[in-house]
């Protein structure tokens, strides 16, 4: 399976994901500056972790109105996955690839530490590899990280089962307690917590590893199925 | 104000204006003399500028060459951005501290932000990758709004800067004292690992060689900023804002990236940042290396504000700016770099053979200076040193003894001391983990950052206990170098060396300079014994307010070397049933105590004494019983004593308590402050094999499984506590604090 980093400027936990991807799972992956890319031949779509931008304007806000985000969408109605964590999630959520949005932390300030995380949905290609309601150590590291939707949106997450990661301490006043969720069709996930800073144990956790030992498994799967 | 417009020659020499810009009588004499003439406006700020003590080291250069700086794994000492230390493999480890205490005074978030933004500059301009910040923070006791809001402000500033330019706050420390109530240190430390053949100097070779100016365009920010960190502060500092920069981590995070991708050019020559004295420094500091001279058009400078003037332009400390000399004909592929990051790259001038710099702007020249005056021949003052008047009257008062009743009580007191407290408020805020190297981030002995792609991690560890250097400069110079040096073998690592920040008073002052000259020696001493030459740092002076000096405070920034992962030790028990052991003996020392400070609300008396040859000795066993795999767990001995060091090593996420046994007087044993010691844990099966290679290893006790802490003087439980209450208490006193 073939992954692409997309790399804005500012962007800085790129290399992170490159390194979790290409090291410790064995998959191909490149880093993909965001001009000028061609998206069509990779499988996976990570965007991830960082200040792109600087944050200006809104953390995410001018990145999702980068070119290269409509090659995103257009990847992302093909079925294929697409796994944006911390300022991926806030760029998602800002091109109208997922609901809702993220604002500051309820305490205003940026956090860094490890969470304690319960998987709610184990039936995607992102979390098949974990147990329902088991619990996950990720850390987290945002300053705007707090979910909000409108209370519509959020009984059509819980109706269809969109919410994947809930806290178990929720440390940014997320409604719901919510960590990360996907869109409606089931391939688009994005999440405040990082599981590319959880894959080795020398670093005090591995349990993102599952993450995406599980959507390569769900990709060769659902490949095997399409091209038998 | 200082005047910033245009004024003649005459004018200045005549009403004495160069004094305003911090040049003495003398000074101005010697400009006179190596131009043969009047300087200009323009030059008069350059020359002093160049000659201020940020820059020029005038005061304190006798005291530096009195560092050992040499060692066959130095690469690179004191001179360049950052020193460079040889860890094998072909890679090496680039460091440097630097101090923003003035700017962070005044304006306490752009003040930290820009400091942090600085050092990692100094270390990517070396061509290396920035791979972890730390940093070193001295603030009043938080009791007043102000040191409240400078501390919550300072804290924002570096996270606000370091999260987002994307290199790992990974440890530091925290300090508290009144004599750092108007005046705080901001010391920040940055680490980047290289490859040897990617190792750049900021040299301006080669005659015709293209000058280029990369990064955010200049504008009226910072103007004199060198001047004004060489002064006392101010009562009204406040005005002096225009003189604090402005930082953007989002342009300096395209600017790593950018300038690590040139370093791969060969049409690169040289490269520096543009750091205090902004284009001046850098531009006349590459020529002055390299043996040259430069011309500088400014209309060519990219400018941020309208009709900004020669002095203006030389002067500015607008962040995110870097110097580059390219081989002439090669410019474009340089530029076309920075350009894909979105950043503005333009040649601005080029080396030329006549040793001089010269600045022209529309045509005109405004300002033609000899390149080795600015650098090279700057004044060196040898300032008179007077033993300070309290250090005989402490000496007398010796080691006076003192006496606690309710141990656990005290030991609570301790624990919520602000600088013993957890400062784990302070570092949530940072993202210590982005980079995904940290193995053990901040709130240990020493922060531990693994290489990708080799099985060795780097410890770092900044520390400085001032309260023992006020009562005797030279054993409290010899505890700062030993004490950081205690937390990397703690690590497991082996120290490689420092970086020093010195932070004093007013020089002028010989009280103040004998501090100085006195606690230089005693970490030369310690350098020495331990094998840490010192190969970078910084000088801050006239850090006082209202007459009054801070305590002296030369922080000790040191880096060690793990040469397998597997020699990674924590500094918290680890295992119901391990062992507990004290290396060393413990000896009534309270000068300097946080007890006498929670006891008597002062500081005297002598400072703990130390023993170098007994240090190396301990440090060396230790880090072999690690190297052995016969530690569980190592912890140094530091404020507040046994006591604290105890509950310290149970404030894990675990249910782990401990069952001690002391002899003789409690109150010393549990609180003085005896140095050279560590508290650690081994297993049983390992209790032969550690006492063989730890001579001085003393058995106090044992590792439990019930959460308390149980502290026994013969027959006699003196102290047991709820681990978790401790933790609580230690975690709570800085919210509670800034509440």
């Amino acid at each position: 399976m073939k992954f692409a980093v997309i790399v804005f400027p500012g962007s800085n936990c790129d290399h992170d994901m490159y390194h979790a991807v290409k090291e410790i799972l064995g998959e191909e992956v490149d880093l993909v500056w965001y001009q000028n890319s061609n998206l069509e031949n990779y499988d996976g779509i990570l965007l991830p972790g960082g200040f792109s931008y600087g944050d200006y304007l809104r953390s995410g806000a001018v990145a999702a109105t980068s070119d290269v985000m409509n090659q995103v969408k257009v990847h992302a109605t093909k079925g294929k996955p697409v796994l944006g964590v911390c300022n991926g999630f806030q760029i998602l959520t800002e091109a109208g690839l997922l609901p809702g949005a993220l604002m500051r932390n309820k305490k205003l300030s940026f956090m860094c530490h490890q969470e304690e995380l319960l998987v709610e949905n184990n039936e995607t290609m992102f979390t098949s590899g974990y147990g329902k309601g088991e619990i996950v150590r990720f850390p987290i590291a945002h300053g705007e990280g707090n979910y909000y939707c409108d209370p519509e949106t959020l009984s059509s997450l819980k109706a269809n089962n969109q919410i994947l990661f809930t806290y178990q301490n929720n440390p940014n006043g997320s409604v719901e307690n919510i960590a990360g969720i996907i869109n409606k069709e089931g391939n688009v996930l994005g999440m405040m917590p990082h599981p590319e800073r959880a894959v080795e144990a020398l670093l005090g956790s591995n349990d993102g590893l599952k993450l995406f030992q599980s959507i390569v498994k769900n990709w060769r799967e659902s490949y095997y199925v399409t091209n038998a | 104000m200082l005047q910033t417009h245009e004024i003649s020659p005459e004018q200045i020499e005549t009403e004495k204006l160069y004094q305003g810009m911090g040049l003495s009588d003398s000074e101005f004499e010697m400009v006179k003399t190596i131009l043969g003439r009047l300087p200009n406006f323009t030059e008069t700020g350059i020359f002093s500028v160049m000659w201020s003590e940020h820059c020029s080291y005038k005061t304190s250069k006798p005291l530096l060459k009195k560092f050992p700086t040499k060692a066959p794994h130095v690469l690179q000492g004191p001179g360049e951005g950052a020193g460079i230390i040889d860890i094998g493999d072909n890679q090496a480890v680039v460091f440097k501290i630097e101090s923003h205490n003035h700017p962070s005074a005044v304006e306490p978030y752009q003040g930290a932000a820009t400091g942090v933004g600085g050092i990692i500059r100094d270390v990517f301009s070396m061509g290396a990758r920035p791979i972890a910040l730390m940093n070193s923070l001295r603030f009043g006791n938080l009791t007043t709004d102000r040191v409240k809001y400078l501390f919550s402000e300072v804290v924002n500033g570096i996270a606000g800067y370091g999260n987002c330019v994307g290199v790992p706050t990974v440890g530091g420390e925290v300090q508290f004292d009144d004599s750092y109530e108007d005046n705080p240190l901001v010391n920040a430390m940055c680490i980047g690992l290289i490859n040897h053949d990617d190792i750049q100097n900021g040299i301006a070779a080669g005659i015709g060689n293209t000058v280029i100016y990369a990064g955010a365009p200049t504008g009226r920010d910072g103007i004199h900023g060198a001047t004004f960190a060489s002064d006392d502060l101010a009562d009204d500092a406040a005005k002096d804002r225009p003189a604090v920069q402005v930082g953007d981590p989002f342009m300096e995070k395209l600017l790593i990236e950018a300038c690590l991708e040139v370093i791969h050019s060969d049409a690169l020559v040289g490269m520096q940042d543009m750091g205090a004295a902004g284009l001046t420094s850098s531009a006349s500091e590459m020529a002055s290396k390299a043996g040259t001279g430069m011309h500088m058009n400014l209309d060519l400078v990219p400018q941020r504000e309208e009709n900004m003037s020669a002095y203006e332009l030389m002067l500015s400390e607008s962040q995110e700016r870097m110097l580059l000399v390219v081989k002439k004909g090669r410019e474009q592929e340089i530029i076309e770099v920075f350009e894909r990051y979105g950043l503005s790259a333009v040649a601005v001038g080029h080396v030329i053979e006549e040793k001089v710099f010269r600045i022209t702007q529309n045509g005109e020249v405004k300002a033609e200076i000899p390149v080795d005056a600015l650098a090279e021949e700057a004044p060196v003052y040898h300032l008179p040193s007077q033993e300070a008047k309290y250090y005989q009257e402490f000496q007398k008062i010796g080691n006076k003894l003192l006496k606690v009743a309710n141990y656990g009580g005290v030991l609570k007191q301790l624990l919520q001391q602000p600088t013993i407290a957890s400062k784990e408020w302070v570092y949530d805020q940072y993202d210590s983990m982005v980079q995904t190297n940290t193995v053990t981030g901040p709130g240990s002995d020493a922060a531990v950052v693994r290489i990708k792609g080799t099985n060795k991690s780097l410890a770092i560890t900044t520390d400085c206990n001032s309260r023992y250097i006020y009562l005797d400069p030279e054993t409290g110079g010899k505890i700062a170098v030993a004490e950081a040096a205690r937390n990397i073998v703690c690590s497991g690592a082996r120290p490689l060396g420092l970086t020093d920040g010195l932070n004093f008073g007013n020089p002028t002052n010989p009280e103040v300079f004998w501090q100085m000259e006195k606690s230089v020696e005693g970490m030369s001493a310690a350098c020495l014994a331990l094998g840490t030459p010192v190969i970078s740092g910084n000088v801050s002076l006239y850090n006082q307010s209202k007459g009054k000096a801070i305590f002296p405070t030369p922080i000790v920034g040191m880096v060690g070397l793990h040469e397998s992962t597997d020699h990674i030790t924590p500094s918290f028990f680890q295992e119901a049933g391990d062992l507990v052991y004290m290396i060393g003996e413990t000896r009534p020392e309270f000068g300097g105590s946080e007890l006498q400070n929670v006891l008597e609300g002062r500081y005297q008396g002598k400072a703990p004494a130390i023993d170098l040859e007994v240090e190396a000795k301990r440090q060396n066993q230790l880090l072999h019983a690690i190297q052995q795999g016969l530690v569980n767990s190592a912890h140094d001995l530091a404020e507040g004593g046994l006591g604290v060091a105890l509950a310290e090593s149970l404030f894990a996420d675990s249910l782990l308590g401990a069952d001690i046994q002391v002899a003789g007087d409690a109150t010393v044993e549990l609180f003085s402050e005896t140095q050279s010691r560590f508290l650690v844990s081994v297993k049983v099966e390992q209790q032969e094999a550690f006492e063989k290679v730890v001579e001085d290893a003393i058995a106090i006790g044992v590792v439990t499984a019930d959460g308390k802490l149980t502290i026994r003087n013969k027959d006699d439980i003196i102290l047991s506590e709820e681990v978790e209450e401790l933790v609580n208490l230690w975690k709570g006193a800085i919210p509670c604090l800034l509440k």
